[in-house]
């Protein structure tokens, strides 16, 4: 992959730093550590999916010069589509929930993403069923991060391996959150292999704040999921989430968003009860939520 | 003073399956007491312990986010939408 993109800020992709955490967990039976995400060039994990999309598109030779890229999205995948996109030369177009936080707006059309904005109330489903609706026109190419197969194999060639080689091979679980589920699914079929136990968190709730995860239950099922590739799945609440993401910025120095902070309380509640060493995927940044009451 | 209020369907389980109905009230916190009312458990789905809107649920009357406008104290207009709508959406 990085042949393909030599020489421009897409080769930056992937990479990202793994940090033991020294306080937040400090006197539990398991240690961990974090993978920082936000490292990447457009500040979250999604620029891998984001990439292998697209070039997989690209070699399938779905995209013409007439082609426009397509995908519903509450954010963080439309940041990266719309950085691949640019760098590409293709045209964008996210169908994304109106009143989304506005720095993912601003981000994603700096990139020369096109929005069309779909009804807040009906979440990133009702995005989904729009870019579905938008799909039946030949000029998208409709990248579908719920269906693609590209979205888990980027996390099975890159996230877990690094993880492997970053620990030496002493990792034993890593803790992630479930929205496309692509994380999840690739980083299993590279470390379960190997003994690494998964862990798969869900939010508690329908109703519920953390950023790019999904109520199964409720929500629409993507089809790249499979329950079965995690050893454990958890819930886990928005109000813990939150008092996590802030103690991380407090207690680690990692600033981060309620995604970050959701995984890392379900990692303590890991590391409580297991020994060993536990990952958890940090999937962003905070500032992409500067805009939102979490840091008020 | 009548308004209406639009819900998200993670919501419906504490409204008995609707995600529109009619409300009364001057501000917002007289429309989440009025709900509550006829559905009780609902203010505290939206409100947290400290009677605050939760950091995760956004309240817009007609086109103003209630959080910029005054909070609970924000005043609800005769006729006007008020939509509650999670801080996020769900998927990436």
């Amino acid at each position: 992959m990085r042949d393909r993109v030599r020489g421009t800020i897409l080769e930056r992709i992937g990479g990202t730093p793994l940090l033991p955490l020294r306080r937040i967990g400090s006197g539990l039976r398991g240690e961990l550590w974090a993978k920082l995400e936000s490292a990447n060039p457009g500040g979250s994990v999604k620029d891998r999916p984001g990439l292998w999309m697209v070039i997989a598109a690209e070699e399938e030779r779905r995209i013409t010069k007439d082609s426009i890229v397509l995908d519903a999205t509450s954010g963080n995948t439309g940041v990266a589509l719309a950085l691949v996109c640019a760098v590409r030369g293709h045209r964008l177009l996210l169908a994304m929930p109106d009143r989304v936080s506005l720095e993912r707006k601003r981000i994603a059309r700096a990139f020369g993403a096109e929005l069309v904005l779909t009804d807040p109330l009906e979440g990133t489903d009702g995005a989904i069923r729009e870019a579905r609706r938008l799909a039946s026109d030949a000029r998208y190419v409709y990248v579908d991060q719920y269906s693609n197969p590209a979205n888990p194999l980027a996390h099975e060639l890159t996230t877990g391996p690094e993880i492997w080689a970053q620990t030496d091979g002493r990792v034993t679980h890593v803790v992630a959150g479930v929205g496309t589920s692509g994380t999840v699914v690739g980083i299993s079929k590279a470390l379960r292999p190997n003994g690494v136990r998964i862990v798969a968190v869900q939010p508690d709730d329908a109703l519920h704040g953390i950023e790019g995860w999904k109520h199964m239950p409720t929500a629409l099922r993507p089809a790249i999921w499979d329950e079965r590739v995690a050893d454990v799945h958890m819930t886990q609440s928005t109000d813990e989430a939150i008092a996590i993401t802030r103690r991380l910025a407090k207690e680690e120095g990692i600033f981060t968003g309620p995604s970050g902070g959701a995984a890392m309380a379900a990692a303590l509640r890991v590391a409580r009860e297991e020994a060993g060493r536990i990952v958890v995927l940090i999937a962003d940044g905070g500032e992409r939520y500067l805009s939102t009451p979490l840091w008020e | 003073m009548a308004v209406t209020v639009r819900l998200p369907g993670a919501l419906r389980d504490a409204t008995g399956g609707k995600t529109k109905l009619e409300a009364s009230g001057g501000t917002l916190a007289d429309v989440i007491a009025d709900i509550d009312r006829r559905h009780p458990g609902f203010r505290g789905r939206v409100l947290d312990e400290g009677g605050k809107l939760r950091t995760y649920v956004n309240v817009y009357i007609g086109e103003d986010d209630a959080r910029a406008n005054g909070g609970l104290a924000a005043p609800v207009p005769e006729g006007s939408e008020v939509m509650v709508i999670p801080a996020m959406a769900g998927g990436t």
